[in-house]
């Protein structure tokens, strides 16, 4: 029998990460054609970090799309895990207490997800993750009503504007992340298990795979991980809002799934979700110096998606593996 | 073999080749099929016979050869032309819609519209819904949820929605494989009268009794090819045999008996609320354990609660006499106990993946190296288990959705064999498998055993039950009702101690 298939370079070329390789090129000269700014080395790396703080959220929802769930309450977990940290930095804990304290906020919501989605096996992740979203937020309002809470001492302002030499410590952080969940995805036996999940999880149940203890650990580290961007996000806004990073959940999931990541799950990879946060953030620095409104940005996307979604039905495309 | 003259045959197909990239699908085959008889076509799994039938029913084009309908040369672009060229098919899974009415499938696609309003003419469907099944000598309200019948109820209805579309020929996909003798008596009847009606039909089947019952003539496809055509009543069963396995079988089941070691596994009063209660059981090494009963016993139950599917809410395993605790599979694939399930396609397979990933899932722990998994070593593991149970496939990447039920099988044995278990439970071993993969499977259990595996096998097949086990456990209604040695156990005593007390209430065993 043989070993493997013969590597095929049509194959390797017709990878729909490639497609958004090609798109980014695209988008970037586009770009330097239309505004003399662009290219400005300076403004690109700060443009760079204001979209940064939700690709955090994007690495674990990767994972949660490949098992075929999906999470809309992070968006909620980011605004509660940075309002309690404000409100528990005022009340006198020390900066850095308070930075653990969004950190397990951000896990304990996500805990929560996963235990309900496993717990109560005939609601959907949708409904679930619907329910905390309205949840979650709601607790971020009672706790703050519709004030909002800062004086964070200066050093707090490095995370989310701070640089080690040239480069901003949030890409440096972000690459750091991005290499470790690609590895626990593609390297692992971890990432293996999931992907048979999002494929077929009553064969991997039977194949002796813990599918419920998984999917609350990934629901769990999403939860970290909004808590993460609950840190950046609240440091480069310098205080914050019960109403902060709205939308920023479907923001995520449109990445991820330009990114070739298949919403019936089992198929995708992390490199396609990491080019389209920088697609995306790009077009939008972009088309934003030359004036051209929001609106049209958001059919540019939507646009984007609906090929993203479209092309992997074609016959041509490989199977993700 | 007689050549055509004029429209002899309703359905004709002269050397039909199909490829698939790798495959061989179908080399040179040939098939007639006359005005109102039934045409048994039998083979192995992987013979070809499903993609012949998707050639005729336009889901696959042949890449040479000529289809004749009623004499005339055709070609068959898609399903919904074969439709409108009066042939249905009739699947084993039946692909009907559970939440519609039986009126509502009987009808999809070609409603009574009022011709005003074109507003779905209700009443009017479903006294015709209700007229066809009465053709049929069925009874079954049109306005029942198709999702509330049965497996044999949903294929009277698929016949129904034959009827209605004036099908001239129907392809039956094995039909009986997933019934009940009486069920299968149903569906020789309604078959029969069919035919009666002028309607040519293609039975596809493993079991002879079906094309006995039923077919005229019958036509044997192996390995992608057409091995010849014969009257039901000229041949015979050895020669058919021969025929579809291109070798004799002399016996069925392997005679060798392992020697019966050491005790490997006990159950002590294992009870799950609703399934069953007051299970005692005890396994040996080399052993083959027999689980039969009526289907609804609770045999897969037990054996999914030992292999902590379900995990039992009382009573104690003990694995080698010490007690252990099983909350998921996962524990019991650490203690040594390996589980093959019923349905290979759910919970066997991941389809979309390659032989090898398959194989390697429950073990990839195994693979694990200090930073990443080490796919050398998973690829050389792999091969050589696909290597050992024979798997025969282009490569370890090929896909396991696209290979044959038999294949299908023999990736899920590796699997399981990769696991290194002392303790195997097989749930119907050979449920849908031809009668070679079957001697195939019968012999590489028997290998096992003698090896000093513990098997424990879930079975209906009263042959098999009796021809592969040591002891014999008889459940009913989720106790076990009796347990016999090989030399005291006889079809009759089986069968007494499975239904004894509601004999009519449930169907038999199949014999």
């Amino acid at each position: 029998m043989e070993l493997q298939q013969p590597f095929s370079l049509k194959r390797f070329f017709l990878q729909w990460e490639w497609m958004l390789v090609l798109i980014f090129v695209a988008v970037n000269v586009i770009n330097m054609n239309l505004s003399p700014y662009y290219l400005d080395a300076e403004g690109l790396r700060d443009a760079t970090m204001s979209f940064l703080d939700k690709a955090f959220i994007v690495l674990p929802m990767v994972f949660i799309i490949i098992l075929g769930d999906i999470d809309i309450s992070v968006a909620s977990i980011v605004a509660l895990a940075s309002v309690v940290m404000a409100v528990s930095f005022q009340a006198g804990v020390p900066m850095a207490a308070a930075m653990v304290i969004c950190l397990l906020v951000g896990t304990a919501c996500g805990f929560v997800n996963g235990w309900l989605i496993v717990r109560f096996k005939e609601l959907s992740s949708v409904i679930v993750t619907l329910a905390t979203m309205i949840i979650f937020r709601g607790i971020a309002y009672i706790i703050l009503e519709d004030q909002s809470a800062g004086k964070f001492p200066a050093w707090f302002k490095f995370l989310g504007w701070g640089y080690i030499g040239e480069v901003p410590f949030m890409l440096i952080m972000f690459v750091l992340a991005v290499l470790f969940f690609s590895w626990a995805l593609h390297k692992t036996a971890f990432g293996r298990r999931v992907y048979s999940m999002g494929n077929n999880v009553t064969a991997a149940r039977f194949s002796g795979i813990n599918v419920d203890g998984i999917r609350i650990l990934i629901f769990t580290v999403a939860g970290l991980m909004s808590g993460v961007t609950a840190l950046f996000l609240t440091s480069r806004m310098g205080s914050t809002r019960p109403n902060v990073a709205t939308g920023y959940e479907l923001e995520v999931i449109t990445m991820v799934v330009l990114g070739g990541v298949s919403t019936s799950g089992g198929k995708g990879r992390m490199i396609g979700a990491v080019i389209a946060v920088f697609l995306i953030g790009y077009l939008r620095y972009g088309l934003g110096l030359i004036n051209i409104p929001a609106q049209i940005l958001l059919i540019v996307i939507g646009s984007l998606l609906v090929a993203a979604v479209l092309v992997p039905n074609f016959k041509w495309s490989p199977r993700a593996r | 073999m007689q050549s055509a003259e004029g429209p002899k045959f309703v359905l004709e197909l002269k050397g039909i080749h199909k490829r698939f990239p790798g495959v061989r699908a179908l080399q040179d085959v040939h098939f007639q099929l006359r005005p109102g008889e039934i045409h048994a076509l039998m083979g192995e799994n992987g013979a070809g016979k499903s993609t012949f039938i998707k050639i005729i029913t336009g889901v696959h084009q042949p890449d040479e050869g000529e289809i004749l309908l009623n004499g005339e040369p055709v070609s068959i672009h898609n399903p919904k032309d074969s439709q409108h060229r009066g042939i249905a098919a009739i699947y084993q899974h039946v692909t009907c819609y559970p939440d519609l009415s039986v009126t509502e499938n009987i009808f999809i696609g070609h409603e009574t519209v009022s011709p005003l309003t074109r507003a779905i003419q209700w009443k009017s469907m479903h006294e015709e819904a209700r007229k066809l099944l009465a053709e049929l000598g069925s009874d079954i309200d049109p306005r029942t949820e198709m999702g509330a019948l049965s497996v044999a109820q949903q294929q009277i209805v698929e016949i129904a929605k034959a009827l209605s579309t004036k099908a001239r020929i129907v392809i039956m996909d094995e039909p009986t494989a997933a019934l009940t003798k009486r069920e299968s008596e149903e569906l020789y009847r309604i078959t029969l009268k069919l035919r009666d009606s002028g309607v040519s039909v293609i039975f596809i089947s493993h079991r002879f009794e079906d094309m006995y019952r039923l077919a005229s003539r019958v036509t044997v496809f192996r390995d992608s090819q057409y091995i010849g055509s014969w009257d039901v009543d000229k041949i015979t069963n050895d020669d058919l045999i021969m025929a579809m396995v291109g070798r004799e079988i002399t016996q069925l089941f392997p005679e060798k008996r392992a020697e019966i070691g050491a005790e490997l596994l006990r159950v002590e009063n294992l009870g799950k609320v609703g399934l069953f209660s007051g299970i005692n059981l005890t396994l040996h090494q080399g052993e083959i354990l027999g689980l039969t009963g009526l289907v609804g016993a609770g045999r897969s139950e037990v054996c999914q609660s030992i292999f902590g599917i379900l995990p039992a809410d009382a009573g104690t395993i003990y694995l080698k006499g010490q007690p252990v605790r099983i909350n998921r599979p996962s524990d019991a694939i650490a203690l040594g106990i390996g589980y093959l399930p019923e349905d290979r396609q759910k919970q066997g397979l991941v389809l979309s993946w390659g032989i090898g990933k398959n194989i390697s899932l429950p073990m990839i722990d195994e693979f694990a190296g200090t930073w990443w998994l080490d796919e050398k070593k998973e690829g050389s593991v792999v091969r050589d288990l696909a290597d050992f149970v024979k798997v025969k496939a282009g490569g370890i990447e090929t896909e396991a959705g696209t290979l044959s039920g038999g294949n299908q099988q023999k990736v899920i044995v590796a699997k399981l064999l990769g696991t290194k278990p002392k303790v195997i439970i097989i749930d119907e071993p050979t449920k849908g498998v031809d009668v070679g993969a079957k001697a195939a499977i019968h012999e590489i259990m028997g290998e096992l055993a003698s090896q000093g595996f513990g098997i424990i096998m879930v079975s209906s097949e009263m042959p098999e039950v009796l021809g592969m086990s040591d002891r014999i456990a008889v459940m009913r209604e989720g106790r076990i009702s009796a347990i016999l040695d090989r030399d005291e156990a006889t079809q009759e005593k089986i069968l007494e101690a499975a239904m004894a007390a509601n004999y009519h209430a449930q169907e038999p065993l199949r014999g």
